[in-house]
């Protein structure tokens, strides 16, 4: 708490916190992580899982994030979706086997486990199976293949639980807040749109009107649309009544510094990016058009700020275990992707043979795990 | 403080639609510190007015708009909302559609955010805004699990953040049940009293604010505003709260407008009361008709809405339910329909389960006027929804049914155009085209102003007299001594209490009427004591 109030708004007792004080002092007590330092911790996670059908390796890595899921979220409600992304990742290996044994007939080698007759296919799907002898290896590379997906998902799952999504579009920069703004009203609106639909084909129960399907779908759309409509006038009407889209006065000059800077960028990044991809384009205009661009745009985008006069509420602060667990994030990618080039065959074992983990890998592991409990534990009681 | 001089609004003519002239060379002045009530029937122009002080209107509304507004002397009238928000904070009628963010402390601070504030002094005042309207246990909260009451407080505080000069509330209470309502209304006169913040605030229930007004503006609906003190305005407004058309009955002179002064006043007058004799309607009808739920039970997951509920509504009678947002009314309502699925107990409308048989037959059966009526209407005009509604083997019938409700709506006019009451009765005309037996309605009252309730307490009565049962759930403690036999009053998704309206509303001091807050039990309305004091 004390982390993010003003020098005397500290609200726990002072004798209280020296007493308990945890070490790393006051950037590890209690408080919400800043969101981007979770998204980059999980993607370097996710990273690292892309790049292996390891199954241990994956284990290890779903292992992680759990781990630090359940010792580092909070006890708001985004917090609870972990165990949804859980059954996801389970639905994809069990939807990946399955679609091994439908149509993985004729993968070679190993003991055939099951001797399913094959379906003949007409000549116009040659190549493709329909069941067919079910191999070990067959089923070993559906459970291989269906893990490292899942382990993604896990991945991005346990960002999505650590830190709000909404928290995380808050922090784009400045230049970019209206945008962040409309996102975050979209995410909003969602629900309350699901909630709508629910509502008026209950009410359209209610009483007599046009039947069949044509019919039907008139009657709930239109007062679905009419009450989207109203309801997004009304929320626009109090988003500009509490000053949302104020302009400062500003110069002339610095207007056009900022549109000239943002289109001069645009421009040189699709310039680069083509430049890249067209092997017969100039490579003297790839990269460093590409790098130029995006310079010019990130100037654009600063200016474009420094114009704002808006203010954050309790802004995120990024702190050293902040930057911990990103750079944690970052480094088990790494040692993952690293594993991936120079260990080809501990990264994707041989489906015949026992699967064994690198010292690499579990480096990986440790570096996630400790980075990740490096943070400090999220706020708790906040809803009582 | 802010002064509209001269303003002029009309609407556009459209296709098919003369232009409205809706204000016509208004002037009002909002002193500093002064809480300002403007009221009047419904579409006359009262959200009109505010939005012309908060600058929405014309931005969000059309039309067109001459004269000028002065914030301190300056014309701020060529200004869009956003370069006002600093100096005057409005509340829209529904605040759970104005909220951006998702917490309580968020939407505190979005305004203050958007004005540029320093760090710090948004912290401050977000705590202290936090303590002002003792919401500060709610402060990490998700704004949707708020009750109506909270969500109005939280809407309150997040204008009140920007520290606004004046205040613009769009009928602040009309959702709200008694004591939410009160709740409100005392933090706003406290804003008035201890911060000095100007309040405008328009409302169609009198009762509940015009003890805390310092000035009443009133649009009789010609275009024209009176200005003037509340006591003498109201002598000939066409809409007043009960207590001062009691006063206006017995002759009192200055017109109360607090319980408390009226009480007073009437202490000559109960001397004059010939109690009446109580009335007990004895049950009519024959058994098995209108509708008997025994342990009716609602469960959402793991929050129980409705529990246990025994509840007979007996053909011939209106029956109020009431109870505080969130008691499990509507739960109940569409329950008792059969399109809310229940947990547990059973439900018999004229001996069939209508949850057993399907939407078709289950009209027939019971009826439900959903909360948002609109919900039911999709088509472009008055005649093409009536049509729509018939039942087979009776072309027309829906349109007598709403020339008896309320005779003479545009057949031509599309359903967004009508006023409250209009809507409201095409939507009930076209529940009651399938002859139901029960009637049940859920918060009909909602944004209609007297004559509009009283036409609705009639038609209700109409419906019982044919020998329906009917159900309507409602905040206005008025409404039910007007339209109600019976009563029944819910909290937690349990009956706490239950029997004749009179014995019901008179035992629980929230649900009271003024009439019988004034006179004591068992005056209920304004008729019945004129009616008692004629003989004398």
């Amino acid at each position: 708490m004390s982390v993010l109030a003003p020098p005397g708004g500290v609200e726990g007792s002072g004798a209280e916190l020296t007493a308990r004080r945890p070490t790393g002092g006051n950037a590890r007590l209690p408080r919400d992580l800043h969101p981007v330092a979770w998204w980059v911790w999980a993607i370097g996670l996710a990273a690292a899982a892309s790049g292996t059908t390891n199954p241990l390796s994956l284990l290890l890595l779903v292992g992680v994030a759990a781990l630090v899921v359940s010792a580092r979220r909070s006890d708001q409600p985004w917090a609870r979706s972990f165990k949804l992304y859980l059954w996801l990742a389970l639905a994809i290996v069990v939807v990946r086997v399955l679609f091994r044994i439908l149509l993985g007939g004729g993968y070679a080698g190993g003991p055939v486990l099951l001797d399913l007759p094959e379906i003949p296919l007409p000549d116009a799907a040659a190549g493709i199976a329909l069941l067919g002898p079910l191999t070990s290896q067959a089923l070993l590379a559906g459970l291989y293949d269906g893990m490292r997906l899942a382990t993604i998902v896990v991945c991005v799952g346990a960002a999505n639980s650590l830190a709000n999504p909404k928290r995380l579009l808050r922090s784009v920069p400045p230049a970019l807040y209206e945008i962040g703004t409309a996102l975050v009203v979209a995410v909003t609106v969602l629900p309350q749109l699901a909630d709508s639909v629910r509502r008026v084909r209950a009410a359209q129960g209610l009483r007599a009107g046009a039947e069949g399907r044509l019919g039907l779908l008139r009657r709930s759309l239109v007062p679905v649309l009419e009450d989207a409509l109203d309801r997004s006038l009304a929320m626009a009407a109090g988003m500009d009544a509490r000053g949302y889209g104020r302009l400062p006065d500003q110069q002339r000059g610095a207007r056009l510094l900022t549109g000239a800077l943002m289109v001069a960028g645009l421009l040189g990044v699709c310039v680069g990016t083509y430049a890249l991809l067209d092997t017969s384009a100039p490579q003297v205009l790839a990269l460093p058009m590409l790098a130029l661009g995006v310079l010019l745009a990130v100037a654009g985008l600063v200016s474009a700020g420094r114009r704002v006069e808006r203010t954050r509420y309790r802004a995120d602060r990024w702190r050293w275990p902040d930057l911990v667990v990103a750079l944690s994030g970052v480094g088990a990618g790494a040692l993952g992707l690293w594993v991936a080039e120079a260990q080809v065959a501990l990264a994707h074992p041989p489906l015949d043979a026992v699967p064994s983990v690198s010292a690499a890998a579990l480096a990986a592991a440790v570096v996630a795990v400790a980075g990740g409990l490096a943070a400090p534990p999220a706020r708790r009681g906040a809803l009582a | 403080m802010i002064e509209l001089r001269g303003i002029d609004f009309a609407y556009e003519p459209g296709a098919g639609t003369p232009a409205r002239r809706v204000l016509d060379s208004v002037d009002l002045v909002v002193e500093e510190g002064e809480l300002v009530v403007v009221s009047g029937p419904t579409g006359v122009g009262k959200s009109t007015l505010l939005g012309i002080v908060t600058g929405l209107v014309p931005r969000f509304s059309g039309g067109r708009l001459e004269g000028d507004v002065l914030l301190d002397g300056e014309s701020i009238v060529h200004r869009p909302p956003r370069e006002r928000a600093h100096a005057i904070g409005y509340v829209g009628q529904d605040p759970a559609r104005g909220f951006v963010t998702d917490t309580v402390e968020e939407e505190l601070a979005y305004g203050m955010e958007q004005l540029g504030l320093p760090a710090e002094t948004m912290r401050r005042r977000v705590e202290e805004t936090l303590d002002l309207l003792g919401i500060a246990e709610l402060r990490a909260r998700d704004l949707r699990t708020l009750s109506g009451g909270q969500q109005q407080r939280v809407a309150i505080g997040s204008v009140l953040t920007m520290h606004p000069r004046l205040l613009v509330l769009d009928e602040p209470t009309s959702a709200l049940d008694p004591t939410a309502a009160e709740e409100v209304l005392a933090t706003l006169t406290r804003l008035v009293h201890d911060l000095g913040v100007s309040v405008l605030l328009a409302e169609h229930r009198l009762e509940r604010v015009v003890p805390f007004a310092d000035a009443m503006c009133l649009l009789p609906g010609d275009g024209r505003l009176l200005v003037g003190p509340p006591a003498e305005l109201l002598r000939t407004s066409p809409v007043a709260p009960p207590i001062v058309e009691l006063g206006r009955a017995a002759g009192w002179s200055p017109l109360p407008l607090s319980v408390r002064e009226a009480r007073r006043a009437a202490r000559p007058l109960q001397q004059r009361l010939v109690p009446p004799v109580e009335e007990l309607a004895p049950l009519t009808g024959p058994p098995g008709e209108g509708l008997v739920a025994r342990g009716l039970t609602v469960s959402h997951g793991a929050k129980v809405a409705v529990r246990e509920v025994d509840l007979v509504l007996p053909p011939g009678r209106v029956t109020a339910l009431m109870g505080r947002n969130g008691a499990g009314k509507s739960s109940l309502l569409w329950a008792l329909q059969g399109t809310g699925r229940r947990s547990a107990g059973s439900v018999a409308a004229a001996g069939t389960d209508p949850a057993a048989v399907p939407p078709g037959r289950r009209r027939a059966l019971v009826g439900l006027l959903p909360q948002n009526a609109a919900d039911l209407l999709y088509l472009e005009t008055v005649d093409e929804e009536l049509a729509a509604g018939d039942p087979d083997d009776a072309p027309g019938a829906c349109r007598a049914l709403l020339d008896r409700l309320v005779p003479g709506i545009d057949g031509e006019a599309h359903p967004r155009d009508l006023s409250e009451g209009q809507r409201l009765a095409l939507a009930l005309a076209l529940v009651l085209a399938a002859r139901p037996g029960v009637v049940l309605l859920d918060e009909p009252t909602r944004g209609l102003d007297y004559a509009a309730k009283a036409e609705l307490a009639r038609v209700l009565r109409a419906l019982a007299s044919e020998g329906h049962a009917v159900l309507v759930a409602t905040h206005d403690v008025e409404f039910v001594a007007q339209a109600a036999d019976d009563a029944v009053v819910m909290a937690e998704g349990e009956v706490v209490s239950s029997g004749p309206a009179r014995r019901v509303v008179v035992e629980s001091p929230a649900f009271a009427p003024q009439v019988t807050k004034v006179l004591g039990a068992p005056w209920l309305r304004v008729d019945e004591v004129v009616a008692a004091l004629e003989p004398v």
